[in-house]
């Protein structure tokens, strides 16, 4: 798109002029994070209002998730493999990076497939890959797990942590303590899901909802569209990401994880738990589930009191209404888990205040 | 974390291939898509490809994004006339 072009469309949003105020939620971490660094947030018209979702993978991982690795690696001497993001997040008494610089071995990689590449290198180790992630990433730990269980991997698990997106928005308006009058749903997670999947919002709840990508045509467009859609009262989902998403999914992706995973109850950090929004392995596979593998005494859980993650995660609050927000919280040091991840609301807000 | 890039396949084996975006190459896999060819586009998360990228779906995209910008500025200029004196 002509860059005069891209200037036109932003006077379109700056200066519409809304019937009402309205809040819209956008659901994707990676949205949350486009919005301010494209400046599209800026050109907001009065009386616009996003929210930010719980889209943000690191961010909604409670505590006890990572209790758990840290006791396995502790009990059991094996060796964690990461996605960058868990790195810093807080657990209950330590971090990831903590044990990291105190000499334990900790593996940061980029791909699932990368731990499966060092488990089968080094057989004299156990790799435990933190399984964490949304649809979008949940397809690509299943494949490699598949990998494992077909090369005979026997020093590989998987500590599933992994969650599913459209329960956790249900949950949030069944909830009932935010008013959002529409969504921007996450165009990552919806080329697996497919649009289908979020036919709950128009239907259930009457909330219309556009999917979008994340340049800043696509955010000015699904903004303007989803404002469209509210003041029209057009109660649908409008496909505005249709170069990848649609309406079924990706199923040879959702196949994978059919095959591996079975639906559960998980637990969400400052939402709690919520039904069949989480996955565990098959029982079939449980070689390859780590938290059957390494049998640990869990520490009890403990939450920072004073982090106000929980509410910005359901979107009660916004970070500067966190006293420990850019205090005693930054992302050099932070609290908790929505100040270390980059796509948290924590972090962004931090680093693109003004 | 859903972070994905857009690549082009230059290199396939199997489930094996190579991408590059601007001029930077990646090994990834393939196992997501299905059936691809050297030349796909294709968007990258996670060491994977997890679909490729339909030129006709853009083009629709595109043809929303047109017509809604069509319908804005009209009812921004029916504003505009509404608001100016008789």
């Amino acid at each position: 798109m002509e860059k005069d072009q891209l200037i036109k469309y932003s006077e379109l949003l700056k200066n519409y002029s809304l019937k009402r105020p309205l809040n819209i939620m956008e659901v994707c971490g990676t949205h949350t994070v486009a919005f301010f660094h494209t400046g599209v947030k800026d050109i907001f018209p009065e009386g616009l209002n996003l929210i930010d979702g719980p889209g943000c993978p690191v961010c909604v991982t409670a505590n006890g998730y990572l209790d758990r690795a840290i006791q396995i690696q502790k009990e059991h001497e094996v060796v964690l493999a990461t996605f960058g993001d868990m790195i810093k997040v807080p657990a209950s008494y330590t971090s990831l990076q903590k044990l990291k610089s105190e000499g334990v071995r900790i593996e940061i990689v980029y791909s699932p497939m990368d731990a499966l590449e060092i488990a089968k290198k080094e057989k004299d180790i156990e790799i435990v890959f933190l399984s964490v992630g949304f649809e979008t990433t949940i397809p690509t730990e299943a494949v490699t797990l598949k990998k494992a269980i077909e090369e005979n991997v026997n020093n590989f698990s998987i500590l599933t942590g992994n969650k599913l997106t459209p329960p956790a928005v249900d949950a949030l308006l069944t909830l009932g303590e935010v008013k959002i009058d529409g969504f921007i749903l996450p165009g990552h997670v919806s080329i697996i899901t497919g649009s289908d999947n979020w036919q709950f919002l128009p239907k259930k709840h009457s909330k219309p909802s556009v999917i979008s990508g994340f340049e800043p045509k696509d955010l000015i467009m699904g903004t303007l569209r989803l404002v469209q859609l509210i003041e029209n009262g057009e109660i649908e989902i409008d496909n505005l990401y249709k170069e990848v998403v649609t309406e079924e999914g990706n199923r040879l992706a959702l196949g994978f994880i059919e095959e591996l995973f079975d639906v559960t109850d998980a637990n969400w950090r400052g939402i709690g738990v919520i039904p069949g929004s989480g996955l565990k392995l098959k029982d079939k596979f449980s070689l390859y589930d780590a938290e059957k593998k390494f049998p640990v005494t869990m520490p009890e859980e403990v939450e920072n009191k004073s982090c106000r993650c929980g509410e910005i995660l359901r979107g009660l609050i916004t970070p500067p209404e966190c006293p420990l927000f850019g205090t005693v919280c930054t992302p050099r040091e932070p609290v908790g888990a929505c100040m270390v991840s980059f796509e948290g609301s924590c972090s962004a807000y931090y680093k693109y205040r003004k | 974390m859903c972070l994905a890039f857009p690549a082009t396949i230059i290199k396939l084996d199997g489930p094996n291939a190579t991408v590059e975006f601007h001029n930077v190459k990646r090994d990834i896999r393939v196992d997501l898509i299905g059936d691809c060819q050297i030349g796909d586009h294709v968007l990258v998360h996670a060491g994977f490809a997890i679909n490729k990228l339909d030129e006709e779906g853009a083009r629709e995209t595109m043809e929303t994004w047109t017509e809604l910008i069509e319908i804005m500025e009209k009812e921004d200029k029916k504003l505009k006339n509404d608001q100016s004196p008789e």
